[in-house]
């Protein structure tokens, strides 16, 4: 075990298995305050679960993932949001019967008990904080649209937006550019570069030219295990990288 | 701009008009049996405002609110029961002062669990607290463990068949089949002429709109936005950091509280209690009087259940077997055809064709300063 309290994330022997299958399998890896790690690997490499093992959607079998301290393994997805971690899925997942307003407003990291939301008042403190977030995630002057009528990519932005408005200290994007055009897709390597110079990030994506970007460092996995690690030019010149993944 | 207000027009006009047949046009029009009897429907309607909330706005579908209506008949029923019971009243059996039914079972003394219904205001708790707490337990069970959608709804069903069973069966201490009847007079105000069932119905108005207004505030809050987050994108909400079982399980609880009064009303002004009022029928039944008001609307839910509890009474006394044909076709007719329900209709059809209404969409709400 590496002891060293510089990193933000710790994730150690990490292991899930579904049936016996073992999807993520004594995976380990170390995160540093304001890093901006990609993982990359083939489909089934397990990479969505780490997100979901770090988040608490799934529950680990084996292995620890330590955040600033605090076993994530034991906690309720709640607690684990309190405590700093901000999630994103692959497919846009907004509240589309909801104004983007009130999307970003639930957000807000207040009144999230039952008597906190019962009793929460929108001053104006939260709605500045509300506009300031739309205008980074170019939705400042559709703030009152209902959140169906927005495309997929403004979708994505929106919900950017949502765990931006958390200011949570790791947050964890599932391929954030998916399914984007061109155009949107520039728009959002920007916008990811503002947004994550304050804190770590875990990001899953496969367009390269967006990982060599915004990575700081690049992991790859493949059946569940690290393959390999290192800036984006070691893995590139890695040849089991070159073979599973980057090859074809 | 002034502060929002906590009503918008439409909705002060909305209640106005609702107000305004409940409180006028209805004990006007009608003769005191059949106000006794719309007395009776309006009962159901704080069902459906709780239904409104736990399946309109937050996607839970229960099939046990008979259980939750039951629950508050049931204690102000035990209330009632033992003030007729006097020992003067009751001096030909062989113990008395206890309930007939207890007699007749062979029961010798008031059970521990029936004593506190001596009292009025421990009863008025009781019709709040009881179902809460067992709304509580069934959501702690379901929810905590993440079970949702039709699943809960099989169990809410199968819920109410059990409690339906129970009653029955423990005679003795329920009244069995028979349910508890009987019933004459609350605090020594005798409940059975027309005067005092005309006080009840207006008692049963201004209930129900001080549900009504509950459930609108609830549903403005931030917390009735969390319900409808949750509807959409429940993984959503719950990953923004929302214990997701515990809102469910509140709305749950209000829920059943608003059913327990409709029921603790429904016995006022019926004059008794009984297990057929629980059982699974009537607890369907409570979700198509929400449906067909619409499942989204509050206002809606009222008409939903005055309006099906009329027809329910106007056919089946004319065609008594195929009635419960019709109110399948009904329910049917309603997910078809206009899944929002009366409410739905009333939207698409004679909103945008009110004048007054130019003005309004101009303004969002937007608290500004």
């Amino acid at each position: 075990m590496q002891e060293n309290h510089n990193f933000i994330l710790a994730v150690e022997d990490l292991t899930v298995s579904f049936d016996g299958f073992k999807a993520v399998d004594g995976l380990s890896f170390y995160i540093e305050p304001n890093e901006c790690r990609v993982i990359i690997g083939p489909n089934g490499a397990g990479k969505t679960t780490v997100l979901d093992l770090i988040c608490g959607r799934t529950r680990a079998t084996a292995g620890s993932i330590d955040f600033k301290g605090s076993e994530l393994t034991r906690m309720r997805e709640d607690q684990i949001v309190h405590a700093g971690v901000g999630r994103k899925f692959q497919t846009p997942s907004v509240y589309e019967d909801l104004s983007v307003f009130e999307n970003l407003e639930i957000s807000y990291p207040r009144g999230h008990t039952v008597l906190g939301a019962l009793t929460f008042r929108r001053d104006a403190e939260v709605e500045a904080r509300i506009r300031d977030i739309a205008e980074t995630i170019f939705l400042g002057d559709m703030l009152q649209e209902r959140a169906a009528i927005l495309s997929h990519g403004q979708k994505q932005w929106l919900e950017i937006g949502m765990l931006l408005i958390q200011d949570p200290q790791l947050m964890m994007l599932d391929e954030p550019v998916a399914g984007m055009s061109v155009a949107e897709r520039k728009k959002t390597a920007e916008l990811l570069n503002r947004i994550i110079r304050d804190r770590a990030v875990i990001v899953i994506e496969h367009d390269m030219g967006f990982v060599a970007d915004i990575a700081t460092r690049v992991t790859v996995m493949h059946q569940g295990k690290r393959l390999s690690e290192g800036s984006m030019a070691h893995v590139q010149a890695d040849p089991k990288v070159v073979e599973v993944y980057l090859g074809h | 701009m002034t502060r929002t207000s906590f009503l918008k027009r439409d909705e002060a006009v909305g209640l106005a008009i609702l107000a305004l047949i409940i409180f006028v046009v209805f004990p006007v029009m009608l003769d005191d049996f059949r106000l006794n009897l719309f007395g009776k429907y309006l009962t159901y309607a704080f069902v459906a405002i709780g239904l409104v909330l736990c399946w309109g706005a937050g996607g839970i579908l229960s099939l046990g609110q008979g259980v939750f209506f039951g629950l508050g008949g049931y204690c102000m029923a035990m209330f009632l029961k033992l003030e007729a019971s006097t020992p003067e009243a009751t001096a030909i059996q062989s113990t008395p002062g206890i309930p007939d039914f207890m007699d007749w079972n062979q029961i010798t003394a008031l059970p521990v669990w029936w004593q506190p219904f001596d009292s009025f205001a421990l009863t008025l708790a009781a019709i709040l607290v009881v179902p809460a707490a067992f709304a509580f337990v069934i959501g702690f069970a379901m929810f905590r463990r993440r079970v949702s959608g039709v699943y809960f709804a099989i169990i809410t069903q199968a819920i109410a068949a059990i409690v339906t069973i129970l009653i029955i069966g423990q005679q003795g201490y329920t009244g069995g089949v028979n349910g508890i009847t009987d019933l004459r007079t609350l605090m020594g105000w005798d409940i059975r002429p027309d005067g005092a069932k005309t006080a009840l119905y207006f008692v049963n108005g201004v209930l129900l709109f001080v549900c009504l207004l509950v459930a609108m505030a609830i549903r403005k809050s931030k917390f009735g936005r969390v319900l409808v987050a949750m509807r959409d994108a429940e993984d959503r909400v719950r990953f923004s950091g929302y214990d997701v079982a515990s809102f469910k399980i509140f709305i749950f609880c209000v829920g059943a509280m608003m059913a327990s009064v409709g029921g603790a009303m429904f016995t006022l002004q019926v004059g008794f209690m009984s297990p057929t009022i629980v059982g699974i029928v009537p607890s369907i039944e409570m979700v198509i009087f929400c449906a067909v008001g619409g499942r989204h609307s509050l206002m809606g839910a009222v008409y939903g259940a005055l309006l099906v509890n009329w027809a329910k009474t106007t056919f089946s006394e004319s065609f008594p077997d195929l009635w419960l044909f019709g109110l399948g076709a009904l329910f049917i007719a309603v997910v078809m055809a206009f899944p929002n329900g009366l409410a739905g209709l009333y939207d698409d059809y004679v909103k945008p064709r009110l004048p007054m209404r130019r003005t309004a969409p101009a303004t969002q709400p937007q608290p500004a300063e």
